[in-house]
């Protein structure tokens, strides 16, 4: 990644360092990750649970507690490192800068104020001043904007399904057109209709607003729907990221391979496989390669050495013994 | 003609039913001064067959009647109206000991394996429980064996399993406990519901192989309840859709999977996020009232985005529209009327694919 790139890019994380502090020692739930998002673009970061992907998510808002710690890296926002900043600088960059559509399954509006003063109480906290008719439009423009009726900022949240609640959560997220949005999980317990509404939503608005998003979740499918880009995260690691279609048309690491194989179609029936083995304890990773316990294509050098990130072809990273200077050369995410 | 009569008209085309949910309905009563009836399951009627063994998904959203089903048929949700009968005998007049041997039979695996797990105890006591209870061992070394082969049948390690407290496994290997505990007891039927849908995706596709051959190997039946329509075109033979306590289609899973009529069954076919970017979720939408309309008609109107006017008049009647298929819908008017109510007699026979 050139220096050049690296100005325009709303977001750059760079070797960036999450532990959990527990009595048993440090669980490195994030190793290490490095990845930028460009203007624009819709990424996903694809885990299973432990691989670290919600705690990425946390960090990014500066929303992480205790035991959790940033223990390296940077997270370079429209070009300053949001590592840097003290609370109140952190405050006012959330929402403005990074704002956060959360998990579907959690309820995170609050139960007893309408829906109006929820989007407009984001708006005063960020000193925003205007007239009460103002504010007013501004609510009614956004609750457009997620294709919800105006009527809507009346109304508590226990009024609304749970589709609404996240186009509430997503109109809130944008309010103050923020370059990047972090929606972790944002359909998790809603029903598969509704799940495509809000994520065609949440994908319209994006583009509108020009902001660039990070989708976090476990299913492959709903990010082969949203993201141009993904990351595959194990152990806390990207161990590959690159173009979706190239992702799921030739996957390279053997861990992407595993599990977009053990993904369930409606195309044809087969026997099912899934991966063996268990996710590794990031309280005491496994030498060498974080997959290596569970790769059916390990070597030696698996257990001995952590592989290097190379660019296998263009925009397409991955993190494997299996290539070598011949498949790309070694980079520095 | 009565709802007995045609039981038995249908019941010739295969042998007496092992379990049968005989024209089920459940309505739930909320509120204290005025009472709120909530219709969650209307009028199903669905047997199992004592053999072949056979995988029936129940699919549908929430609020659809799925799990209100699946509570009825194990006997934990006492219908409305219509009965539950097992091996000829209505599960609510059973004697203790008849009660005792459905319980066995009929086994079931809950959505969240940690939920039926005490944290306190060690995964060994959700094993031994049950060959206590039912007195499966005479001896400690029988029941050491029992618990070992059933958690190998599972694919689980009985020396990396046992002695272990439910946070030290993973979600899918205490899932797989829950599976093993329940074919530990030799059952004919095994509900699932939702047994996947807490499951990483690399574990999943264990947990549905081994449910297929508990299936073909142990000759046990499977009802798999699940919003999930991927997976249960993966695992069952037939599937029910339900719809606010209704059907709204039934037949072969890759009839209507792969070819639905119903408009809801084409709505959820289109949500599903393919894992392949090629395949893009197309814009079609549903029509959406602003509210739920109290029409008299077919229920899924307020959503459907081809209703008619007819459709507010009266409920549309099941149509058969293939060998193994029936649709509630209108637009199927041309197809005769299905009359009878058991879904079996609308199934693809096991292995016909």
């Amino acid at each position: 990644m050139t220096t050049a790139t690296a100005v325009h890019s709303p977001l750059v994380v760079k070797d960036l360092k999450v532990y959990y502090h527990t009595r048993r020692g440090p669980v490195k739930a994030v190793d290490g990750v490095s990845f930028e998002l460009h203007r624009g673009e819709r990424l996903g970061l694809v885990g299973e649970s432990g691989s670290g992907k919600s705690t990425i998510a946390l960090a990014l808002m500066m929303a992480h507690k205790e035991p959790a710690r940033i223990e390296g890296g940077s997270i370079i926002l429209n070009g300053s490192n949001v590592l840097d900043d003290n609370s109140e600088q952190v405050r006012l960059r959330r929402l403005s800068e990074i704002a956060m559509v959360p998990q579907g399954a959690l309820n995170s509006l609050n139960p007893v104020m309408r829906i109006r003063d929820q989007v407009i109480d984001g708006l005063k906290d960020h000193n925003v001043s205007m007239s009460d008719g103002e504010f007013a439009n501004r609510v009614a423009e956004l609750l457009d904007s997620v294709g919800l009726h105006r009527d809507v900022a009346s109304r508590f949240p226990h009024e609304l399904s749970g589709g609404m609640k996240q186009r509430v959560s997503i109109a809130i997220a944008i309010s103050m057109n923020p370059s990047v949005i972090v929606a972790d999980e944002p359909t998790s317990a809603l029903d598969v209709v509704v799940q495509k509404q809000v994520v065609q939503t949440l994908r319209d608005v994006q583009e509108r607003i020009g902001a660039a998003a990070i989708m976090i979740g476990h299913d492959m499918g709903l990010m082969a729907q949203f993201a141009s880009r993904i990351g595959i995260m194990y152990g806390g690691k990207i161990v590959e990221i690159g173009p979706v279609s190239n992702i799921f048309k030739n996957p390279k690491h053997p861990y992407t391979r595993l599990l977009i194989s053990s993904l369930p179609d409606t195309r044809s029936k087969r026997r099912l496989e899934g991966i063996p083995g268990l996710p590794p304890s990031l309280l005491r990773p496994p030498p060498g390669c974080i997959f290596h316990t569970r790769c059916p294509d390990a070597m030696d050098i698996c257990s001995q050495e952590i592989p290097p990130t190379r660019e296998i072809d263009a925009l397409r990273y991955a993190a494997c013994h299996l290539y070598g200077d011949d498949d790309g050369k070694v980079v520095d995410l | 003609m009565t709802t007995a009569q045609l039981d038995r008209s249908t019941q010739e085309v295969e042998n007496e039913p092992l379990l049968q949910a005989d024209g089920v309905s459940k309505t739930f009563v909320s509120g204290t001064f005025r009472k709120h009836y909530t219709r969650a399951l209307d009028t199903v009627t669905l047997s199992v067959p004592e053999s072949p063994p056979t995988i029936t998904a129940i699919a549908g959203e929430s609020g659809s009647g799925k799990t209100t089903l699946a509570r009825t048929v194990l006997g934990l949700v006492e219908p409305t109206s219509g009965a539950v009968i097992y091996r000829g005998t209505n599960v609510a007049d059973m004697s203790r000991a008849q009660h005792a041997e459905f319980r066995r039979e009929v086994q079931v695996i809950f959505q969240d394996p940690f939920e039926s797990y005490n944290p306190f105890y060690k995964v060994d006591h959700v094993l031994r429980t049950p060959i206590r209870r039912y007195n499966l061992a005479s001896s400690k070394s029988e029941a050491d064996d029992i618990v070992e082969e059933a958690l190998r049948t599972v694919g689980l390690r009985p020396e990396e399993t046992l002695g272990r407290h439910p946070h030290q496994l993973s979600g899918g290997q205490r899932q797989r406990v829950m599976v093993a505990r329940a074919v530990m007891l030799k059952p004919k039927i095994i509900v699932a519901d939702e047994p996947v849908s807490m499951v990483d995706a690399s574990l999943r596709a264990t947990i549905l192989e081994t449910l297929r051959a508990m299936n073909r190997d142990l000759g046990i039946s499977i009802l798999y309840i699940t919003h999930d329509l991927t997976t249960a075109y993966q695992l069952a033979e037939n599937i029910i859709v339900l719809y606010k306590g209704r059907v709204a289609e039934s037949g072969s899973v890759d009839s209507v999977i792969n070819d639905p009529t119903h408009p809801y069954t084409q709505l959820l076919v289109s949500s599903i996020p393919q894992p392949d970017p090629e395949t893009q979720w197309g814009r079609e939408q549903e029509a959406r009232d602003e509210e739920e309309a109290e029409i008299a008609g077919c229920n899924f109107y307020d959503r459907c985005p081809l209703r008619m006017d007819e459709c507010t008049v009266s409920d549309p009647p099941l149509y058969r529209t293939a060998p193994n298929r029936i649709t509630r819908c209108y637009r199927y008017a041309d197809s005769p009327v299905h009359l009878a109510p058991d879904l079996r007699s609308v199934f693809a026979p096991v292995g016909s694919d």
